[in-house]
Order: C-alpha cells, then structure tokens, then sequence
C-alpha cells in the first residue's frame, strides 16, 4: 500500500493518508506514550504497536482493524535470569523491530533477545538457541547501555531463513527456522575498536540492514563507519567507498526489484550527528555502489540539523514513493524516488521508525 | 477513613491510563506480599510496576510510611499494622 503510512514518535503513533502528493496525519494513537515501533497492519488488518513507557516498561498493543481500536498484549519477558548469570540484565529495554509473516511475527529487542510470536503477539517465546550462544557474552551498546536487534531480514521465497542486524554484534544467519545461528558479517570493519579487533565479526555495528526482495542474495547495511553491500547472502561482504559526503549514517532503503538502487542519509560523522554542512541531502546509488547522486531538491538547506535515524527511512513497494522522519520531527516525501521531496507539513515529535502499510 | 490497623496500599493515578489501580488493605508483612495481592486482583498491573525478574522497575519508586522501600529486587521491606504503602512514578523516567 502506498498511501498509507504510520510513523513512531516519542510522543505516538501516527497514521499518515496521502491525497495526491500530499501526505497529512489522518489519525493520533497513543497521545503522549513512546512508541518505539509499529507492525503495519498486515492483510487481515492486524497490526502491532509496542510502546516503551518511561516509568512502566514495554507494552506491546495490538489492533484487529488497521488501527481504529487497539488492546493490550502480551510483552516480550525475558525468562528468570540465572543465579550468577553475568553481563546483561535478562530485562526487555526496548522492542527495536517488528517483522512479521507465514503467520508468524518476529520481535527483536534491547538487550539482544529475539522473540517469536505464533499468536499475533498473545504469548512470545524467546529464541534461546540465539540467546545462549556465548558470543553474545561480547556484544556491546550501540546508541543503548545494552546490545540490540534492529534489523530482521526475512527472506521472501525461505521462509526457514532470517538474517539479522545486531548493534553492536554483527550480523547473524539462521537458515532452519531459528534452530542454528552463524554470525556472517565478515569483511566488516569497526573503526572504533582497537586495529586487532577491528575485523571480528561479533562486534561489528551494522547500523540498520535491509534486503532487496527481488534478489534476496543482496543486502545493504549502513555501518557505524561505512557503507557495506553483500551480493552472497552475507556469506561476504564488502565495503562501498563511493558515497559522497559521508559514508556515516543509520538509515538504508533498498529497491525492492532493483537490488543495485539503495537509499541513504548521510550524516557528518559518529561524533557529530548532524546533515553535512547543515544541508539535508540523501544518497541514491543505481549501480550497486560504483557511483551515487547526491538528492537536495526540497530538502532544508539552510540550518538543518536533522538525523534519520535507523527506522526513519521507508521505501514503498512502488519503489518511487519514498518517507523520511527525523529525530527532531522532520517528515517529508517524495514521489520520484528522491528526485524531489516535499515536507509533509506537520510539526512532529521525534521520530523512531517510518513504515507504509 | 481505615479503621482496621491493617497496611494500605495505593498506586500513582498515573497508572489508570493504562490499567485499573485497586486501593487496598492487606494483611501483608512486607511490601512484595502486599503488591501480590494487588496483583491478585489486577494481574495486568504486574508488568508496570515490576519487571519479569520480579525487580522494582528502575522508575517506579514505593513509599512506606512516607520513607523509599529499599530492597528493590527482594522487596522484602517490611510493613506494620498501620502502614501506608503508595506506589508511584519516580520523576527520573521523564
């Protein structure tokens, strides 16, 4: 669906309807709450919302009508954490990522659990077979105290297959339903570890990752320090070098028939989150990262200071219609693939994640 | 008014957004024995106020006899016959 979008704010859940070009908030949820991030409703109008209140925790709501009403769920809950268990606290902080389908929807969290859901969010059971592996003991905060799964790749035709962004803990494969685990972000580099750690693959911070669901084999991730495409299905990957302005950001799109047409937002640097020169640009490759086109028209130029942070930039399945929000409520979009943007005319709260649906 | 010397416990009204909130007294000796029978009667109030490890949730602050409980996992705090319990949002979760 193209004309329908909903956006996660610090301050609510928000529906978006565009009539023509213009995209307008149709509907509030949520007045006032964290919403950290939304399921879209899926064919039979059920979606999900997950909320994380300031002083009483993660909530996850869910509606059978595409949003009109909405109830209370069960919450992702980490089982009792063992006597003398060290590193992180077995608590949910955070649920960073909703994927859902073949009837099943998949939650990745803060502290680095992932959690399956048969029942549309009714009862949740922890992946322990990710949960237990010792490599997780090494993962680090990327943003957050504690580690956290942002990106769930499903894979369009395997429905056994799933990979994962983790920040900061690389990114991980499972092909047999979430039995087996394989950590496959190598050929990553992590600037901010130390030169004899920098290529181990269980550190690295793939910012976000996303999948081209023509070509599943391709995958792009903004990187903490770069840009990296995989054309293997993770197996390797490599870095993109060709990014103008920066290579440092959180956010990526990808054409969903055209595997070599990704979208990015870069900003100065980790040290300093701002759009370069105080101008918002997005990066557009349409040849796999040999070459990109720099995309300013209708974008602030002039004192901006917006960040798209890593659920902030959506692409349609048209391909061309694409929404942008910012961690300080910018919103805008555009029609042409990024040609030409246009502000959606909204002063919004901080803005977590964008998705059509 | 409470008549009986039996320990009274009441939550923030800011919870009533998200739940009911059951304003009780208890026959409870310390504080996690209280907050069960609050969570006998609304089970969903559980989850906001503690965490699946059974801990006080880092915002959420209790007040005994107008003192902060102490022990914020165990909860073991203990309460008398005329106590007054109240839950509430610690400012520190925004």
């Amino acid at each position: 669906m193209n004309d329908r979008a909903w956006i996660a704010t610090r301050k609510g859940l928000f529906e978006l309807r565009r009539d023509g070009a213009a995209w307008s908030v149709a509907r509030t949820i949520f007045l006032g709450e964290p919403v950290s991030m939304l399921l879209p409703p899926q064919p039979d109008g059920r979606m999900l919302a997950a909320l994380n209140l300031g002083h009483f925790g993660v909530k996850l709501h869910a509606s059978d009508d595409a949003g009109a009403s909405w109830q209370e769920v069960a919450t992702p809950a980490y089982p009792p954490q063992p006597e003398g268990a060290t590193g992180v606290a077995w608590k949910l902080v955070q649920v960073w990522a909703l994927e859902a389908a073949n009837g099943v929807v998949w939650a990745g969290t803060l502290p680095g659990g992932l959690f399956r859901s048969a029942d549309f969010g009714r009862s949740w059971q922890l992946i322990d077979s990710l949960w237990s592996r010792p490599e997780r003991a090494e993962w680090l905060g990327g943003g957050y105290d504690v580690p956290g799964i942002h990106s769930i790749c499903l894979h369009p035709t395997r429905p056994a297959e799933m990979l994962l962004g983790i920040s900061c803990g690389g990114a991980w494969v499972t092909k047999d339903g979430g039995d087996n685990w394989a950590l496959q972000a190598t050929g990553m580099r992590a600037a901010y570890m130390p030169p004899e750690s920098a290529d181990s693959p269980n550190t690295q911070d793939p910012h976000r990752i996303v999948r081209c669901a023509a070509k599943p084999e391709v995958l792009w991730c903004q990187h903490h320090n770069g840009i990296w495409r995989s054309g293997d299905d993770a197996a390797s990957w490599q870095e993109v070098k060709t990014a103008p302005l920066s290579s440092f950001g959180f956010a990526v799109a990808v054409h969903p028939r055209d595997a070599d047409t990704a979208w990015f937002v870069p900003g100065v640097a980790d040290q300093q989150r701002i759009p370069v020169g105080a101008a918002l640009a997005v990066n557009r490759t349409r040849d796999g990262g040999k070459s990109f086109e720099t995309l300013r028209s209708g974008l602030p130029q002039e004192q901006c200071y917006d960040l798209v942070y890593r659920h902030g930039l959506a692409l349609a399945d048209d391909g061309r219609t694409l929404l942008m929000g910012s961690t300080t409520g910018g919103l805008w979009s555009s029609d042409d693939a990024g040609e030409h943007w246009v502000a959606v005319k909204a002063h919004l709260p901080p803005i977590h994640a964008v998705r059509f649906g | 008014m409470h008549h009986a010397r039996v320990p009274h416990l009441a939550f923030t009204s800011q919870l009533r957004r998200f739940t009911t909130t059951p304003e009780l007294d208890t026959s409870a000796t310390t504080l996690r024995a209280a907050l069960e029978d609050a969570f006998g009667i609304n089970p969903t109030l559980r989850s906001y106020v503690l965490d699946e490890q059974g801990h006080l949730r880092a915002n959420v602050v209790v007040f005994i006899d107008g003192q902060r409980s102490t022990d914020r996992t165990g909860l073991a705090d203990a309460l008398n016959a005329d106590s007054r319990v109240h839950v509430m949002q610690a400012l520190s979760g925004g």
